[in-house]
């Protein structure tokens, strides 16, 4: 297996008008290529800032981290990674198939790698189709799904997920995750995952990062034994709620030394 | 505006029209009066110089007769609503439009420095707000003038421009236009600063995981998110910039244009040209603010963003 990111003695600080604020504190992690890792724990605990670290939106204080043997801004440049966020951010002025087409077309793919790709990544998602619709025409959880799309159409190896079904219904949410899995076991894809839901995380991981606030750190980290074929009921075997019984285990003990 | 829209608006000119025809009867008494008495007519009271004691509507009240003439005056202080129209009629229609009196001849003058200045403004506008968006001295620079430009009374400024451009040999359309661009300029940076700034944080994250570049951001991002800011902007800035050309026109003696319209009937005593012209030019910057509702609603529809609109 080989290494894809790997971060030693991760350090930032945040300057704010209330004095600096430790976001991120000494934080150790190695992911290997094709890993699911979902990074959780409360809200504070530097969980999307070490997402953000990763993807070189942020620049830590101190410490090493490299993206496929890169730094986070040259892995960046290299577009190395494709980023999915909270919200959709589809850009209402644009169709879906035009939404896709943003990254290809400011990478400069040209026309008929463009049209070819957005056709294969709707179909990745589920939303062929759909490509000449208008975003306010497709439901939150639709959008979502477009907007995974928008982030695979250019064929990165790594996909950096923030939260990204944490706005909608939890029977959307069981869907897309089924959904992601499928689409992770066939795009092989390494996959950095942030979420505040234990099911969500253990159901969906491989590794299973566990963070905790002030400063914000790693407490925890779980390799999952579960197998890769995960059907929705695999929640209600032992192993996952062992699982589950340490990830909650682990943020409450993060919780109880503040 | 929608057909249910039309209602409401019709009743509201409606209401106007009727206290304007109400209005014309005491603002003409007195005239009117003097008018009949020279005429042998019997006045009560008699002496000018008493009637002056009492208002117009009591004056009316006493003479009822006089109420039917105090709308056919030929220098009513106080057009009524059928002479203004019968004066537009008049002017628009039966006049060669290229004759000076027609009023379609003096709407072009106007009109032809409104859009100059319009276009003028505009692009100014547009230019700076991008300067403003993306210079952080233009930012801290740029605005607090922009704002101050504007607390100037137009009506101080415009004869020194025209005075000063007339000076250096700079005549006809363009110093008015300066004035049109001066106003209309204005909600464009306004409104174009806040729509360029209107992405927020997480939209232009992704355009960085993307490393795309700063003239991508605009283009892709920045430049389409303005767009409805920019048509409201501009809806304002156009009714400015004629609002403009027309004060342009007042100071200098400017023999076309509804400026000159307004100010020629004023001083010859012909209240239904200046009235005319008023209505003339109300008339023309509402054709101006629908044709841009119009291209408004075109292109949002096409950017699939009809319900913003």
């Amino acid at each position: 297996m080989s290494l894809v990111i790997s971060a030693a003695n991760l350090d930032l600080t945040f300057e704010t008008n209330d004095g600096p604020v430790h976001a991120l504190k000494d934080v150790n992690l190695e992911i290997n290529k094709g890993d699911f890792v979902s990074f959780i724990g409360p809200s504070g605990c530097g969980k999307t800032t070490f997402l953000r670290c990763i993807a070189g939106l942020e620049t830590p204080t101190s410490g090493e981290i490299s993206v496929n043997g890169m730094t986070p801004d040259e892995a960046r440049r290299a577009r190395a990674y494709g980023y999915v966020f909270q919200a959709a951010g589809l850009y209402p002025w644009r169709t879906i198939g035009g939404n896709i087409r943003l990254p290809l077309e400011i990478m400069g793919f040209d026309k008929a790698d463009q049209a070819e790709r957005v056709s294969r990544v709707l179909e990745l998602v589920d939303l062929a189709g759909f490509e000449k619709k208008f975003p306010w025409q497709l439901s939150g959880g639709m959008q979502q799904r477009a907007s995974i799309a928008r982030a695979l159409a250019f064929d990165a190896d790594i996909l950096l997920m923030d939260e990204p079904f944490g706005a909608l219904d939890e029977i959307v949410r069981d869907h897309l995750n089924e959904q992601l899995l499928q689409l992770w076991a066939r795009t092989e894809k390494t996959i950095g995952f942030v979420t505040h839901s234990i099911p969500e995380a253990v159901y969906l991981s491989t590794k299973i990062v566990v963070m905790s606030p002030r400063p914000g750190r790693i407490s925890d980290v779980i390799d999952s034994p579960l197998p890769k074929e995960r059907p929705l009921d695999i929640r209600d075997s032992p192993e996952f709620i062992e699982i589950a019984h340490r990830v909650r285990d682990g943020l409450r003990a993060g919780h109880s030394d503040d | 505006m929608t057909f249910k829209g039309i209602f409401p608006a019709l009743t509201v000119v409606g209401f106007i029209l009727a206290v304007w025809t109400l209005a014309v009867i005491p603002m003409n008494a007195h005239l009117t009066a003097d008018q009949a008495q020279r005429d042998d007519m019997i006045i009560t009271p008699e002496a000018p110089r008493e009637r002056q004691e009492i208002s117009g509507l009591g004056l009316a009240l006493k003479n009822p007769a006089i109420i039917p003439l105090t709308y056919v005056q030929q220098r009513p202080r106080l057009p009524s609503p059928h002479q203004v129209a019968y004066e537009m009629y008049d002017t628009i229609f039966t006049k060669a439009p290229t004759s000076r009196k027609s009023l379609v001849y003096h709407a072009w003058v106007t009109l032809s420095a409104t859009l100059l200045g319009f276009v003028i403004g505009t692009t100014l506008g547009v230019l700076l707000a991008v300067g403003i968006v993306y210079n952080r001295t233009m930012d801290k620079s740029v605005m607090p003038w922009a704002i101050t430009s504007q607390t100037i009374p137009i009506l101080a400024l415009a004869p020194m421009v025209i005075v000063m451009l007339g000076a250096i040999g700079i005549q006809g359309l363009l110093p008015k236009s300066i004035i049109s661009a001066y106003l209309s300029f204005f909600p464009v940076v306004v409104g174009m600063v806040k729509g360029l700034r209107s992405p927020d944080g997480m939209q232009l994250d992704l355009l960085r995981t993307y490393s795309a570049s700063a003239n991508q951001g605009f283009w892709k991002l920045r430049l389409p998110a303005s767009m409805p800011y920019l048509f409201t902007s501009l809806k304002i800035g156009i009714s400015a910039a004629l609002v403009g050309a027309i004060v342009g026109e007042l100071p200098t003696g400017a023999r076309a244009g509804f400026g000159a319209r307004m100010l020629v009937g004023d001083q010859y005593g012909q209240p239904m040209v200046t009235w005319a012209a008023l209505f003339a030019a109300a008339i023309t910057a509402a054709m101006l603010v629908a044709i841009l509702s119009l291209m408004e609603r075109r292109t949002l529809a096409r950017m699939g963003m009809g319900a913003a609109a």
